[in-house]
């Protein structure tokens, strides 16, 4: 178990030098300029050189490529461009607020997912079945942005329910996080409805029911503990798409994020910023998948023994 | 002709079948159906004080900010949106297809390189990376293309690696090889056509994904840019607007999302039939 998590810890290293790396290429190889941007338009060609010098970006690639790595192993991002500020600081003060909207979303998303494909399952082939199925579809083929600005037009500016944007209280997260629990529930639902029909056929369940037991008890201690497992590696995966994703939420609701964050600095091509979003995002998906195959072997036996 | 009967017969692909022809009739009859020109600026089309008209019998889903008709941009909306569509997954899916096929046959240190690959690919923020891709290249349709192109072939590749490793430990693999059958004859005649259904399958159900993605780049501004139309760039253009006229976001909204979900109902329902060990799955 130990050398597993070791051995997933040297992978996870190795992903994240990879995808720096690419990240790093990518960025060098497109023709926009960050000096030229910070300068403005009415700059001369020599404060451009200027500010290029000073950025180091008048170094060969591999020199440029090699100081960054050498910043990262010493947990240094580098500083910002445009905000002339060191780039973890910045994603360390936003994180918090995506944290709060990831963990609400999938909140959302799973209890949604859980209820509507308990129910499916139960009916299943039912005209309830369908319509969940059915409602699941749309769920996944919903654009987020839409989805977004739908819930905005009728709970915020028709209703008045909620506040439009910002961040603050409990009330400005429900849109945000409703956005992205209604989207993902399609899912989950579909998961969690074909993990119960698989454990409903089962012969134990049948016991169950021939010794009399009750339809909830038999649904919530007998089949549901099957259906955890995929929930958890999914949510595993959720949380690596979250972080790239948030950046439409964010941006619809004023949300003060890292998705925000990134969104300025591809703005204002402030590659430091978009480096070391994409590098927490990355490191997001690897550990939602680390995490996702820890926890799997604690809640089932049956992983533990092989 | 089995595959299009038992489609026929169940109500949510037939559903999705039925859209999926209105959608690609739209495309293709943009230019005799729209009553107006989809730039057309028009006089009449703004109220006395500026504003977008809704819809009524002369402009059908009403006007957008600049006095354009609304209809005639979502039915030109309709070709970029299945252009990058078809063009977009089309690269994907033969990416994803050749990645797939070379790793799984030829294993060793090559196969073995390009999975890693894949591996990586997989943590990589895909939606985060055709946002920077987009927003620092000059988007240009063609642009949007390729960039959803290069980030949605890796599940692809996933797959296709899988059922290639499958296939080639089949005993009529082997019979082949030891008739003398080179590896190129394996792969085109043998392995290929085995693999059509997930490319068919991944193909339509792919088109939902990109059309997702190219209204979402095109709704933050780095998609296709105006004036030529994308069902994600109207909503863009409007979308400070939406609170005094909630149609210019809620009909290309709803075009969307019809559209993503009928390709997704087409693409689950030939899984169903192309594929009998995955039915009755999530």
């Amino acid at each position: 178990m130990l050398l597993l998590v070791l051995r997933r810890l040297l992978q996870t290293a190795l992903i994240l030098l990879g995808v720096a790396a690419i990240t790093f290429l990518l960025l060098y190889a497109l023709p926009a300029d960050p000096a030229r941007m910070i300068a403005g338009r009415s700059a001369t060609a020599q404060t451009v050189a200027n500010i290029r010098r000073e950025l180091g970006l008048d170094q060969p690639f591999p020199v440029q490529f090699w100081t960054y790595l050498h910043g990262i192993l010493q947990g240094n991002l580098g500083r910002s461009y445009a905000q002339k500020t060191d780039v973890g600081a910045l994603i360390m003060a936003r994180l918090p607020a995506t944290l709060i909207l990831m963990a609400a979303g999938i909140f959302v998303e799973v209890v949604l997912g859980l209820i509507l494909g308990i129910i499916a399952a139960l009916r299943r082939g039912g005209p309830v079945d369908r319509v969940v199925m059915m409602a699941s579809f749309v769920g996944v083929s919903a654009p987020q942005f839409v989805v977004a600005l739908l819930l905005l037009y009728v709970f915020a500016v028709t209703l008045g329910w909620f506040p439009m944007s910002g961040f603050g209280s409990a009330a400005h997260v429900v849109l945000p996080a409703a956005t992205l629990g209604i989207l993902g529930a399609g899912w989950y639902a579909r998961m969690v409805r074909s993990a119960m029909i698989d454990v409903l056929n089962q012969d134990y369940v049948r016991t169950a029911r021939a010794k009399g037991l009750s339809s909830a008890r038999i649904v919530l201690r007998h089949a549901l503990p099957n259906a955890l497992l995929p929930i958890i590696a999914m949510i595993g995966i959720d949380i690596g798409q979250f972080m790239g994703g948030v950046v439409v939420v964010e941006a619809v609701y004023g949300w003060p994020g890292i998705g925000q964050l990134a969104w300025q600095a591809i703005q204002q091509v402030d590659i430091p910023i978009i480096m070391g979003v994409t590098l927490v995002s990355a490191l997001a998906i690897v550990l939602g998948n680390l995490l996702a195959d820890i926890i799997a072997p604690l809640i089932d036996p049956r992983i533990r023994a092989r | 002709m089995h595959v299009l009967k038992t489609m026929l017969r169940q109500p949510s692909a037939l559903f999705g079948l039925i859209i999926v022809t209105v959608v690609v009739l739209m495309a293709l009859g943009a230019p005799w159906i729209a009553p107006y020109s989809p730039d057309n600026q028009m006089f009449d089309g703004l109220s006395i004080e500026g504003a977008p008209l809704p819809p009524s019998t002369r402009f059908l889903l009403g006007t957008d900010t600049l006095g354009r008709d609304l209809f005639s941009r979502l039915l030109f909306g309709a070709r970029t949106s299945l252009v990058i569509g078809l063009v977009a997954n089309g690269i994907a899916v033969a990416i994803g297809l050749l990645v797939g096929v070379l790793s799984g046959y030829l294993r060793g240190a090559v196969g073995g390189l390009l999975m890693r690959f894949t591996d990586l690919m997989m943590a990589f923020p895909a939606l985060l990376l055709a946002i920077v891709l987009a927003a620092l290249l000059h988007p240009s349709l063609w642009i949007v293309a390729m960039v959803i192109a290069l980030v949605n072939w890796v599940q692809v590749a996933r797959i296709v690696y899988t059922e290639t490793r499958g296939l080639v430990e089949r005993d009529f693999i082997l019979a082949e090889r030891s008739l003398g059958a080179g590896h190129l004859r394996i792969l085109f005649v043998h392995i290929l056509p085995h693999l059509m259904p997930t490319a068919i399958v991944w193909g339509t159900l792919g088109i939902a994904t990109t059309v997702l993605l190219e209204a979402t780049l095109s709704f933050l501004g780095i998609g296709v840019q105006p004036p030529q139309p994308s069902w994600g760039n109207i909503i863009f253009e409007s979308q400070s607007y939406f609170q005094a006229a909630p149609w210019l976001v809620f009909f290309p909204g709803a075009i969307i999302l019809l559209t993503a979900l009928s390709f997704n109902l087409v693409g689950d329902a030939l899984r169903d039939i192309l594929d009998p060990t995955q039915r009755g799955r999530g």
